[in-house]
């Protein structure tokens, strides 16, 4: 509605207005704004009164002080002489490792267990049904802390660890591989690898013109892994092997040298990705059940080959039914990482908003900055999921 | 977010308490309850018995005020609180007095606009280890993998004393003292660190406590001592001096079975002070009854009978008394006259 619409038969006495029924509308609902706003002032401005009262320091600077605590994963680099600034980007750093990865695993979990449930194989898909049943029915935070328990307590002490192969030792402190260490040229490698990816992403518009103009299908997938795969390593000899490597070995106390993945970190990812995997089975299930059976019957009847079938013609109209509720998935998958700190994995909830805060006591603030960290992860995955779901859509004419 | 929800809790019970208080002394009475912030369960300082009993150094000095100002030591609520949302509470005022294993800084004393009424418990940092690991100091630690309580100023301590001996460790955080417990006895650290006195609280925890030993180095101070909001000085001197008066029971031999009988005896003018018999009118100015201290020692106890009781030689814990002996005994425990 516009507002001229409106001044048009813009009533002259109050009732008259009240009367109306359009205008009726705009006042109840300036009114409804004017309370909100007046309640959320009321509780701001009470807080920072009642804060003052008590005498308490209210600011962010408390941020540039020094941290004075260790982490024990860290993705960048971080001494306890830095700042809780710093320790904080360890720990959103350290969330985002953890929900990428997650976000990564649940999803070939996920499809994998929802085409498997759909599978004609009676033992398969029963026990993909038993997967979803059990995993979904039961509280993450249980499963994260199963997880952590089977860690500690199945796998060997350091001390009496042996190696499963040259330089690979699993413990109940982690899982110590040996680290590739680049040398000079190895820049190289790195390069041929992203002209690879940008090489492939060429020539899928080059296959996709031909097919379109000759229909003539070129071998993309091929092509593609030939480029981002074979070059890196084609250049990596022709530099002459610029790699190397730094194998654990095991001093004093623990094992010193190559890459060691914490306990803490593959439970809580083995278990936020069994979680969520069983949602977006089920989600995978129900977009391919939603494609009707006639249109695979008219792509074989067109002579369409089965597996072009599935690809061409039943995933993507699946999609459009899958990817609004993954997106959630990914979401609640995110937000559920915020329960590392059971076990003790460092993410933001739990440098920033544990030990920072239990040492400078500026609750509220840091409050502020973890929700705000949250509310942006969440809405940039949710908008990357749109913007991606804007084209798998279904195109109406 | 679960370990956040009680912070969320406390900030809005920030939010929404309007600006006018009663003075704690006046809701405390008003209410007939002391409402008393303890540990979530820390043998001999604070932990339900059996029967549902809360036992412990700290619950002693919260029956010790609910004695003082309600003159019955039962009239507590305990309020069982994590390390990370004790302040927020306390802030807040949900609860009358902190009674926590908490350490005295400087940083929560200014910082966070909160009193430290004394110190019942001299404390200091130290390194559990298992026997086999054949370690006999701490300066034997480099590059261990150390479990730690979050959450705490421990983790301040480890860090500075790692770093000033140059030696590099592992930290493992660990969210309550039972995960660390299991995270210790399951070998995903080789040390346990936190204060002493829980350390020794920890090993009796343990399946084998004779195989685990408590290194000799001390690597901080941490006083630890009952807590109360700024701005009520009243408040703040009550809960001071119920801890006072604990001391000076001792020191002067007055006891729960004694104090009855060492009241009438007017050769002791200390004692009758103390106890209220000598008409000098302290429990008036503290806004009390003349038989305030009266209340707390007969019972609960003087500071001596306390110590022996949740934490001494004759408990699981086997703590000596230490630094909290009196000062006439060659600790430091000391305590200002009441006169």
């Amino acid at each position: 509605m516009s507002v001229s619409d409106v001044s048009e038969k813009a009533p002259s006495s109050l009732g008259a207005m009240w009367r109306d029924k359009k205008t009726r509308a705009i006042i109840m609902q300036i009114v409804a704004v004017i309370a909100v706003l007046l309640f959320f002032g009321w509780l701001v401005n009470n807080t920072v009164s009642n804060i003052e009262n008590l005498g308490i320091k209210v600011g962010f600077d408390f941020l540039w002080n020094t941290a004075s605590y260790d982490i024990n994963q860290t993705l960048i680099d971080y001494t306890a002489n830095d700042t809780h600034f710093r320790a904080g980007l360890v720990g959103l750093l350290n969330t985002l490792l953890v929900a990428v990865c997650g976000v990564i695993l649940a999803t070939i979990l996920g499809f994998s267990a929802g085409v498997a449930r759909l599978s004609n194989n009676f033992v398969l898909s029963r026990l993909m049904q038993v997967y979803v049943e059990a995993v979904r029915n039961v509280p993450v935070l249980l499963q994260i802390l199963l997880w952590y328990g089977i860690i500690l307590h199945s796998f060997p002490r350091v001390k009496a660890a042996e190696p499963i192969i040259e330089g690979v030792i699993a413990t109940n402190r982690g899982l110590f591989l040996p680290q590739p260490l680049p040398q000079d040229g190895f820049g190289w490698v790195w390069i041929a690898f992203f002209a690879g990816i940008i090489g492939s992403f060429f020539f899928r518009r080059y296959a996709k013109k031909a097919l379109d103009s000759t229909g003539k299908q070129l071998p993309v997938l091929w092509a593609s892994l030939g480029l981002i795969i074979g070059l890196p390593i084609i250049v990596y000899f022709l530099m002459g092997q610029p790699l190397g490597v730094s194998m654990p070995e095991l001093k004093g106390f623990n094992y010193k040298g190559g890459f060691a993945i914490k306990p803490e970190f593959l439970a809580l990812w083995l278990a936020l990705s069994i979680y969520t995997g069983a949602f977006i089975a089920e989600i995978v299930r129900a977009g391919i059940l939603s494609v009707s059976h006639g249109q695979s019957e008219a792509a074989h009847a067109l002579g369409i080959k089965p597996s072009l079938t599935m690809r061409l013609v039943v995933v993507p109209q699946a999609l459009r039914v899958i990817i609004p509720p993954l997106i959630s998935q990914y979401l609640n998958l995110t937000k559920n990482s915020s329960l590392a700190i059971a076990i003790g994995y460092m993410d933001i909830v739990a440098t920033l908003g544990g030990i920072s805060l239990n040492q400078s006591g500026r609750a509220l603030e840091i409050m502020l900055i973890i929700l705000s960290v949250y509310l942006f992860l969440s809405l940039s995955i949710s908008g990357v999921m749109n913007i991606y779901n804007e084209r798998v859509k279904l195109v109406e004419r | 977010m679960k370990k956040l929800l009680p912070l969320a809790v406390g900030i809005a019970a920030i939010a929404a308490t309007s600006g006018a208080y009663a003075t704690t002394l006046e809701d405390v009475k008003s209410a007939d309850v002391l409402k008393c912030g303890v540990s979530t369960g820390l043998a001999g300082f604070a932990t339900p018995d059996d029967a549902g009993n809360w036992q412990g150094l700290d619950v002693d000095l919260c029956r010790a005020v609910a004695a003082a100002v309600l003159g019955d030591s039962e009239k507590v609520e305990f309020v069982p609180l994590s390390s990370k949302v004790r302040f927020e509470v306390l802030k807040s005022g949900e609860i009358d007095v902190l009674s926590r294993v908490t350490t005295w800084t400087l940083t929560r004393d200014v910082g966070l606009g909160l009193n430290f009424a004394g110190v019942n418990y001299y404390d200091g940092q130290g390194f559990m280890v298992s026997k086999e690991l054949g370690v006999n100091s701490a300066s034997e630690l480099d590059g261990a993998s150390v479990c730690i309580q979050t959450g705490t100023t421990t983790e301040l301590n480890l860090s500075e004393y790692f770093r000033l001996n140059n030696m590099t460790y592992e930290p493992v955080p660990v969210e309550t003292s039972a995960e660390g417990r299991s995270a210790y006895s399951a070998g995903r650290c080789d040390i346990y660190t936190t204060d002493a006195s829980a350390l020794a609280a920890q090993r009796s925890g343990l399946e084998n406590p004779a195989d685990h030993i408590i290194l000799p180095e001390i690597i901080s101070k941490e006083p630890l001592g009952p807590v109360v909001r700024h701005g009520d000085d009243q408040w703040f001197d009550i809960v001071k001096w119920t801890h006072n008066a604990m001391l000076n029971a001792e020191e002067l031999g007055v006891t729960s079975a004694n104090a009855m009988e060492r009241s009438k005896d007017a050769s002791n003018p200390a004692v009758q002070k103390l106890l209220g018999t000598a008409d000098a009118g302290l429990g008036a100015q503290l806004g009390l009854s003349e038989d305030w201290a009266m209340n707390i020692i007969t019972q609960v106890g003087n500071y001596s009978e306390s110590f022996e009781r949740n934490v001494g030689a004759e408990t699981p814990l086997k703590l000596a008394r230490g630094l909290n002996a009196l000062w006439t005994n060659g600790g430091i425990q000391y305590a200002p006259p009441i006169k």
